[in-house]
């Protein structure tokens, strides 16, 4: 059983945790320690972010975080590399890894190559918000044989039969973006955000996480119940900006929301 | 051919966006086919491009750049409409749909800002709300058009991110579109995005050539041998050129040069880019090996833009038309040119293409005979502060 497999299957007794990191910032060294501090949290799933020069569905954090690792030389080959030497570390073993990145660089890189090199570096899946199951054909035949799980995106406003369609295109699970809007962390979440979820269940065959503006405890009680996992990304790279050891921060915000997820109650098998 | 009505220029094209826009753009396709078999609202579009923006534009025979450059030459003056370029085709279609699809609220990404411009004037016309975004280093070299659209009563975002330009503020229009997508109708300025945005652009501007095919007969002409146009994201290139898309005159696009195309400072995607994803299509870019798109760079607020039109990818891939670059120099001194042998000031856009008629001629590959029109696609108004500065600069 695939790492992902694994770790949708610990989903059925509570939501799973999946923070996010842009890769190179703050600095490129620093990547690696923040997911092997995110792991030692409680974080149950990795997603990194591959910088991007036009990051067009994220909001100003995640903008500047691109710029700023763009700016440190952070390559797609060099986010390959901090997976490798993460997997090349004991306590990952189990952790699945998640790439997010904008299609340009993947087909520049070349979607079979990419995939390859992707799978032989311990990455487990990809998720790429600008491309749709319509321009996907060949990056899902690049994926699928080289073992990559690919997770497709559905929004609020998705209608029941793309729901179905983006259900059926992604390998394992699927990424509900909680509102019609970017990435950034909101102060409280659309109250209808649940009622997506809801509606997504009762079309879904295959779980599915949310993300885009969570980002505290009190959200993963929320939405706890109503998804496999949650994502949290602009928060962390807040945290980490606001403070003088990013390394600790982004521990102590993942160790709350992970206690969170973990609290009895979030799923009715409890 | 392909007319891009599947979204698909050959290779180019298609739909590279988040997928909370999906349904916003299949809406947008569905009425927008909706909308062309609707005689009501063609004879809208018909009468507003006749008394609001000042359609037909004349064919004006130019005598002494025909002397000087040794072909028979005519400007189709799309400089002389309303708000002073050939985008209010554009932006007059894009609103007639918004309000057909009951949007209150249109957006824009602005170089230049003429398309700022054309689409706050139609915003104020239709009483729409009205939001344009612009990059800060255009913000900066295009004050009066900022002005003119405050004026207009739209409100203007600068934007800070990326390279403070036309890619920049295109990004932020998108994201605005993610978050306000119920609500909001996107008037993207030139034949770029996802579909249906090519093509429909490119149909608002079909016009131009249509004209032109029309007045060449009344003047008892055989149809062009040559027609040159700017190409920026290409709007008013493939409007002039659809005319003749499948066969007829030679079709020359002209890109800025910049500094050189030898230089890593000039905005010549088709000459100089390969294929990548941009704002929703795929189509050439200019970008590095890791594919993060860069900075372009032109004189030229309007085509100071690292992508292009999609179906101008497939046109170059085919071989049905050709694309050359003008530098920034070669652009200043037919702006100056044009200005005093014609009585004409252009668009700094449309001064490439005028630059091209020199450059051809200096090559030998003009006879006397030749029948060529430019597409004049703005006027230089807008343009004539930053002229003052460079011809300063350049002196110092
Ligand atoms: C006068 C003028 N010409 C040309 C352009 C370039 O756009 P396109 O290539 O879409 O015609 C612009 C863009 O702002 C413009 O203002």
């Amino acid at each position: 059983m695939s790492r992902i497999e694994n770790a949708l299957r610990a989903s059925t007794r509570r939501p799973l945790v999946m923070p996010f990191v842009t890769a190179g910032y703050p600095e490129i060294a620093a990547t690696a320690d923040l997911v092997r501090a995110m792991v030692g949290a409680g974080a149950d799933m990795i997603e990194i972010g591959m910088p991007f020069s036009d990051p067009l569905a994220d909001g100003p954090t995640i903008q500047a975080a691109s710029e700023v690792a763009l700016g440190n030389g952070m390559t797609i080959a060099g986010v390959l590399d901090i997976v490798r030497d993460l997997r090349a570390g004991p306590s990952l073993d189990a952790v699945p890894i998640l790439l997010m990145g904008y299609c340009n660089p993947l087909f520049r890189y070349g979607l079979d190559r990419f995939a390859l090199n992707a799978a032989a570096a311990g990455v487990d899946g990809l998720i790429v918000p600008d491309l749709p199951p319509e321009e996907a054909g060949e990056y899902r035949e690049a994926c699928a044989a080289a073992g990559l799980s690919t997770v497709f995106l559905m929004a609020p406003n998705t209608p029941d039969d793309r729901v179905r369609a983006v259900d059926a295109a992604s390998t394992h699970f699927s990424y509900c973006v909680s509102v019609t809007g970017v990435t950034g962390a909101r102060g409280s979440l659309a109250a209808s955000t649940v009622e997506f979820l809801e509606r997504v269940a009762g079309l879904a065959e295959k779980p599915f996480v949310v993300g885009f503006g969570v980002k505290s405890a009190e959200q993963v009680r929320v939405l706890g119940p109503h998804a496999a996992g949650i994502v949290v990304g602009s928060a962390l790279i807040d945290a980490m900006r606001q403070s003088s050891d990013p390394t600790s921060a982004v521990a102590e915000l993942v160790s709350e929301l992970s206690e969170a997820a973990r609290e009895r109650g979030l799923r009715e098998v409890d | 051919m392909n007319t891009g009505n599947d979204g698909r220029f050959g290779p180019f094209g298609g739909r590279y966006i988040p997928e909370t826009l999906m349904p916003a753009v299949k809406k947008l396709e569905v009425a927008y086919r909706d909308a062309l078999g609707d005689p009501e609202f063609a004879a809208e579009l018909h009468l507003l491009l006749a008394d609001y923006a000042g359609r037909p534009t004349p064919l004006y025979f130019a005598s002494r750049l025909s002397e000087e450059v040794g072909a028979r030459v005519w400007l189709k003056r799309e400089d002389l409409l309303h708000t002073g370029a050939h985008k209010i085709n554009n932006t007059i279609g894009q609103a007639l749909l918004a309000r057909r699809m009951g949007k209150k609220r249109v957006i824009a990404e602005t170089g230049a800002g003429q398309h700022g411009v054309a689409t706050a004037t139609v915003a104020a016309k239709f009483g729409m709300d009205c939001v344009v975004y612009m990059g800060e280093e255009d913000v900066a070299r295009q004050q009066l058009n900022v002005f003119r659209m405050e004026l207009l009563g739209a409100k203007v975002v600068p934007v800070s991110s990326g390279s403070r330009t036309l890619k920049d503020a295109t990004n932020e229009a998108i994201r605005d579109w993610v978050t306000n997508v119920d609500d909001t109708f996107y008037i993207i300025g030139s034949v770029v995005g996802p579909h249906p945005y090519p093509s429909m652009v490119r149909d608002f501007h079909t016009v131009i050539g249509e004209e032109v095919r029309e007045q060449m007969r009344d003047l008892g002409e055989d149809d062009p041998a040559l027609l040159v146009a700017c190409v920026g994201g290409g709007s008013n290139a493939i409007g002039f050129f659809h005319t003749w898309i499948d066969k007829g005159p030679r079709l020359l696009g002209v890109e800025a040069a910049g500094c050189g195309v030898e230089t890593d400072a000039h905005a010549a995607t088709l000459t100089a880019g390969t294929p990548g994803v941009l704002h929703g299509a795929r189509s050439l870019l200019l970008q590095d090996d890791d594919g993060q798109v860069q900075l372009a760079h032109s004189i030229s607020a309007g085509l100071d833009y690292p992508g292009v039109g999609p179906e101008h990818a497939w046109l170059l891939e085919t071989g049905r038309a050709q694309y050359v670059a003008i530098t920034d120099a070669q652009a200043v001194a037919a702006f100056q040119r044009l200005s005093e042998i014609e009585g004409i000031i252009p668009a700094l856009e449309s001064a490439h293409a005028i630059a091209q008629l020199y450059v051809l001629a200096e090559k030998g590959e003009l006879r006397v005979d030749d029948r060529v029109v430019v597409c004049l696609s703005g006027r230089g108004d807008k343009d004539v502060a930053s002229m003052a500065a460079y011809l300063e600069s350049r002196e110092s």
